[in-house]
């Protein structure tokens, strides 16, 4: 082998960077449960919860739009009832822990929405 | 180009089927496992392939003066003549693809007026150049940004890379500027191998898999995320199960999911056998690495035959007898004179 030294770093550089999904992991925490703990009095979202689970981002931004430049604040749902669009008054009536809802899934997926630039965080009303 | 499609839609569809049909401990456990080994190992076997390989001498290809008298301004970085400057040299070739940029073209233009008759054009191109950098730059911030499925939790850094990538704010999830990029990069690189007849002539399975594998790659993350979203929460905790060797059993993650896997797999798998190992193949490019020092350091070939002399005294000791009958002066005389 030939420039020995440079290669052997140039090798070791590839295997600890190359690696890195295998050991960084292991500098934080584990991650096994999300842990969300939904709302106890209510057992139906809006709208079906495997709906909720992956598109409420898009339900929420439709909503935004809605009723802040389309002026229509009445939202049917699939199974016909009709809801108030409001993230404050529909959504945080139940979802109003946002420490063991919303942060705990978008803490660790490392999404952090816009929504609380203009609402309040509903933890903060409480304190 | 036909083939390397199918290929990569059978990979595909293997996949896809894969996962209905139940393969997870092959699809989730065997494949990115041993798809991550082969990479490393690959890539280290080529790294030592190539260093075995010896450099007897420096090749001076230069992009500017190289180092001469006191009053000659020497072009540092583009034709160095030690250590520093090689690294300089190295540090943009590598973060700016400096020699891709002195990228040009050649037309022939069939009815000059000067020549009466066709005439080469040489010019400037920078489109290749500005693509291969943008595809780049986007795979690595994508790379990166897939470190919030592997860390609990996300470090700052990688927040700080998201909000950059999504600094636009358009849709909800916020759309990565880098995805985009980075497809729109792969369809320039892709479409200039089919619009260039001489490209096109030259074009081997072996360009167009690696594109069509990228492609698959981004248009099944693309797709994972804004339409048929995937439960992130649910992968991160498949992923992090992966990464500390107990993986648990991902049933119910979306099949695209498991397409998507694998075509990153087969990338890692097919990567050390290919082309794209010139991500380790730029650091041994002699052009690149070698300083222009031909005239001032002795390199000696290592494969020559060890050195034969024949000393004037050996000579004598061989031709005395007959030196001595043709009366050449010797140093020593034939014995018995």
């Amino acid at each position: 082998m030939y420039n020995a030294r440079p290669v052997l770093a140039g090798i070791a550089i590839v295997a600890v960077l190359f690696s890195a999904p295998f050991w960084v992991g292991r500098l934080g925490r584990d991650y096994k449960d999300a842990g969300i703990v939904p709302p106890k009095d209510e057992k139906n979202c809006i709208e079906d919860t495997e709906l909720m689970r992956s598109r409420h981002m898009q339900l929420l931004n439709e909503w935004r739009d809605e009723a802040l430049r389309g002026e229509n604040r009445s939202y049917t749902a699939a199974d016909g009832r009709i809801w108030t669009v409001s993230l404050q008054n529909t959504c945080l009536s139940c979802h109003a822990n946002y420490r063991e809802f919303c942060e705990r899934c978008h803490e660790a997926s490392s999404v952090y929405p816009y929504c609380w630039t203009c609402h309040v965080i509903p933890v903060e009303i409480k304190k | 180009m036909l083939s390397s499609l199918l290929l990569v839609l059978l990979i595909g569809a293997a996949a896809w089927a894969g996962a209905q049909a139940g393969f997870y401990l092959l699809l989730g456990a065997v494949l990115p496992y041993s798809a991550v080994l082969v990479f490393i190992a690959g890539l280290v076997r080529r790294m030592i392939y190539w260093a075995g390989s010896p450099v007897p001498f420096t090749i001076p290809v230069t992009g500017g003066q190289e180092e001469s008298l006191g009053f000659i301004r020497q072009a540092k970085t583009d034709c160095p003549s030690g250590a520093s400057g090689v690294w300089a040299r190295m540090f943009f070739e590598v973060a700016f693809f400096r020699s891709l940029f002195r990228n040009t073209s050649a037309e022939i233009q069939e009815d000059c007026l000067l020549t009466k008759g066709p005439r080469s054009i040489y010019s400037s191109s920078k489109w290749l150049w500005a693509f291969a950098l943008l595809f780049h730059y986007s795979i690595l911030l994508v790379f990166l940004r897939h470190f919030r499925f592997f860390m609990e939790p996300t470090p700052s850094c990688i927040r700080f890379l998201e909000s950059l990538d999504g600094i636009m704010e358009l849709g909800s999830p916020r759309f990565f500027l880098s995805a985009g990029l980075m497809l729109a990069a792969l369809f320039f690189l892709l479409g200039r191998r089919f619009f260039n007849e001489r490209l096109r002539y030259i074009s081997l399975p072996g360009d167009y898999f690696p594109l069509l594998l990228l492609i698959g790659i981004a248009g099944t993350g693309i797709c994972l995320r804004y339409f048929d979203k995937a439960d992130t929460t649910a992968i991160k905790v498949f992923i992090m199960s992966l990464t500390h060797f107990a993986p648990v059993s991902p049933q119910g993650l979306s099949p695209l999911f498991f397409t998507h896997l694998a075509l990153v797999c087969a990338l890692l798998l097919y990567f050390p056998f290919s082309k794209l190992t010139h991500m380790v193949g730029i650091f041994f490019s002699p052009t690149r690495n070698a300083p222009n020092n031909s005239r001032r350091v002795r390199r000696v070939n290592p494969w020559n035959p060890p050195d034969q002399y024949f000393t004037y005294a050996e000579y004598e000791d061989l031709y005395r007898e007959a030196m001595a009958e043709a009366g050449l002066p010797l140093e020593k005389q034939p014995d018995g004179t």
